[in-house]
């Protein structure tokens, strides 16, 4: 077994995932617009065609709606589909095929299906694609009972959670955040599996808790480094999932260190760090030495032009002012 | 392929009979609304009967039905055990979903019966799905989608019709047109009111038929069905019908008037089909009456389960939103 780390990027790690559960499971196959001939919009799927033919790399007619629901049919009857949506923002088009049916059918039917279907999306802001292509919608998901929703933020999450995603007998939303797919990162080749039910710990400190997801991983990581040049310790804690959401882990930190900056890329108005926000109000107040503060995304659709683009993006200067001003006061 | 119908009087007893029982089914379920043990919406068939009847006899144990929220019926037909259907309309835990789908919700995977949707025009793209993974999985079966005339408006109809026709799914489309989404009549919605013709710009194979004849509807699916079942892609079948009652318990059939529906009640497919029957010595007076003897036990039974089966504790409310292991049709 090759034990020699290897590089690789957030993109290719995503392809392999897919490549690796083609040839491991004949029920296994992708769908979606452009996965095939083009290669994917994200250049994920490039290649697979050539490799494993058009019936199981099947490019769609532009029909979120149709060829999710396709999806979900295929899943309650024996397939094991992997579906793409170019980004989350194409996702409304499929959101009753995804709300009224993958996410209810095992409760309706009293338990009689499973609908183990993968969708896959890009997400997220960073790269001017402007508002139609750049909204990070994963909290919105979040809210659905029945549904798991994954944001892998490393290569390694996303090299392992699809195979975890796909042994999961329930509908399973991965988000895959466009800024990370250039990320390149050395994975342990010992690591070849990841569960898909606990946040981890990024980086260990004892003064601040940083919550995050997603691209806004790097970003924690990035203040951490900077606090920790003004003597602030942070604790950084990767959520990777966001339903259901291992609020467990989230206190364990925050009991340790009293301070909470939570960091997500959706909008502040009924966010997913606002479901964290109000958990910890409700289960771990007695902890907090500080009122929890959230960076999120500002209240307005993602401009085009670059300084606007990114002023209304968590950045992480922001970040560390939301933490220094926990740890120090006024 | 097979141009034949099996008209012998096994077959007409057979449409009779499943017809009548669907038709009663219901008639008992509109004294338990009444009586406030059925709850909700509740959607009734009459009039539609030979639709479901129709398509479930040429239809084997291997195919998948999608089913509308107006599918007592199409459950019916297709094999659904009275009593599970009836205690799901009651609500109880031996329901056929423990209670938690209700009227509009009938599931029961034994019978490839999936759904009960209650989205206009949500389940067609589901059974494009089912078909995909049938053609892999189960060559030779396949799915039989139902929908209201209503549905045509849709996206996910014009998605699932071009899917189903693209990659040549075995999937017949079965269009119920009754005339009327809820209170909009068809002229009011369509811009083509002859539905089957949709089907051409998606060069997929159509017909119209008369579904208040049940014979000929029996017929038409019967066609349809062999079609589909020789590989020879999808087929989209529009049966004119009509339903006799308001679209649910809350409908007060303002959009149409008493004259229209008495109209169309002179053509009730169960009583014509009776009365031919019995013009042609296919049908005694006696197995008439053995047939509603039947039929009248058989729901007797099936309320008397309802009513004494027994309500899911509150306890279990959280299964099922999470599957802890894949419960789904293994292949062939």
């Amino acid at each position: 077994m090759n034990t020699t780390p290897m590089k690789m990027t957030y993109r290719e790690a995503c392809r392999q995932a897919i490549r690796e559960a083609l040839l491991s499971d004949p029920r296994c196959f992708v769908m979606g617009e452009d996965v095939g001939k083009y290669g994917g919009c994200y250049a994920v799927t490039k290649g697979l065609l050539e490799e494993f033919g058009p019936d199981r790399i099947r490019d769609t007619p532009l029909a979120e709606n149709g060829f999710v629901g396709a999806g979900i049919g295929a899943a309650l009857t024996g397939l094991r589909p992997i579906v793409e949506i170019m980004t989350c923002n194409f996702s409304m088009l499929a959101l009753d095929q995804i709300m009224n049916n993958a996410a209810t059918l095992s409760h309706m039917s009293g338990g009689q299906f499973a609908v183990p279907v993968v969708i896959r999306m890009a997400t997220g802001g960073g790269r001017q694609l402007a508002a139609q292509h750049s909204h990070s919608l994963e909290g919105w998901y979040a809210h659905i009972p029945g549904l798991k929703v994954l944001a892998p933020a490393t290569v390694e999450d996303a090299r392992h959670m699809l195979a975890a995603a796909l042994a999961d007998p329930n509908p399973v939303l991965l988000f895959e955040h466009v800024v990370l797919y250039n990320a390149e990162d050395e994975i342990d080749p010992a690591v070849t599996a990841v569960d898909i039910a606990h946040a981890r710990r990024r980086r260990a400190g004892s003064d601040v808790s940083l919550i995050t997801y997603g691209n806004s991983l790097p970003k924690c990581l990035a203040a951490a480094d900077a606090l920790a040049g003004e003597g602030i310790s942070a604790d950084v804690i990767d959520l990777r999932v966001l339903r259901p959401l291992d609020i467990a882990a989230v206190i364990e930190s925050v009991a340790r260190t009293h301070r909470c900056v939570i960091v997500d890329e959706g909008w502040k108005s009924g966010s997913i760090s606002a479901e964290i926000s109000a958990r910890l109000a409700e289960d771990a107040l007695h902890e907090l030495d500080a009122p929890v503060r959230r960076v999120c995304s500002r209240e307005v659709p993602v401009p085009y032009a670059a300084q606007m683009e990114e002023a209304s993006l968590p950045q992480v200067s922001d970040i560390v002012a939301a933490a220094r001003g926990l740890v120090n006061p006024g | 392929m097979t141009d034949k119908l099996h008209l012998d009087r096994a077959h007409l007893h057979h449409l009779y009979r499943e017809m009548l029982r669907i038709r009663r089914f219901e008639a008992k379920c509109v004294e338990l609304y009444q009586a406030q043990k059925i709850r909700g919406f509740l959607h009734l068939y009459d009039g539609e009967e030979p639709v479901a009847v129709g398509v479930m006899a040429a239809l084997e144990a291997r195919d998948a039905v999608v089913a509308t929220y107006r599918e007592h019926g199409q459950a019916l037909a297709r094999g659904v055990p009275m009593r599970a259907l009836m205690a799901e309309m009651l609500g109880k835990l031996e329901g056929c979903c423990r209670g938690r789908g209700g009227s509009m919700h009938i599931f029961d995977r034994e019978r490839r019966f999936f759904g009960g949707n209650a989205i206009v025009g949500g389940s067609l793209p589901l059974a494009v799905g089912i078909a995909m993974a049938d053609k892999q999985l189960r060559p030779g079966a396949l799915t039989a989608c139902f929908f209201g005339e209503g549905a045509v408006a849709e996206g996910a109809f014009h998605e699932s019709m071009n899917l189903a026709a693209l990659w040549q799914l075995p999937v017949l489309f079965v269009c119920e047109n009754n005339l009327y989404a809820m209170g909009v009549p068809l002229k009011d919605a369509e811009s083509q009111t002859d539905v089957f013709r949709k089907a051409e710009a998606y060069r997929m194979a159509s017909a119209q038929v008369d579904a208040m004849e049940p014979v000929q509807m029996a017929a038409a699916a019967r066609r349809a069905v062999d079609h589909v079942r020789a590989g020879q892609g999808p087929f989209f079948l529009e049966c004119r019908t009509y339903r006799f009652r308001a679209h649910s318990m809350f409908d007060t059939q303002a959009y149409r008037t008493r004259e229209e529906i008495e109209s169309w009640k002179r053509r009730d497919p169960i009583e014509r089909l009776r009365r031919w029957m019995e013009d042609n010595h296919l049908l005694s007076p006696d197995e008439a009456a053995a047939i509603d003897a039947g039929i009248a036990a058989e729901i007797g039974d099936a309320v008397a389960f309802a009513e004494a089966g027994t309500l899911e504790p509150v306890a279990e409310l959280e299964r099922f939103v999470l599957m802890d292991s894949v419960v789904q049709e293994q292949a062939a």
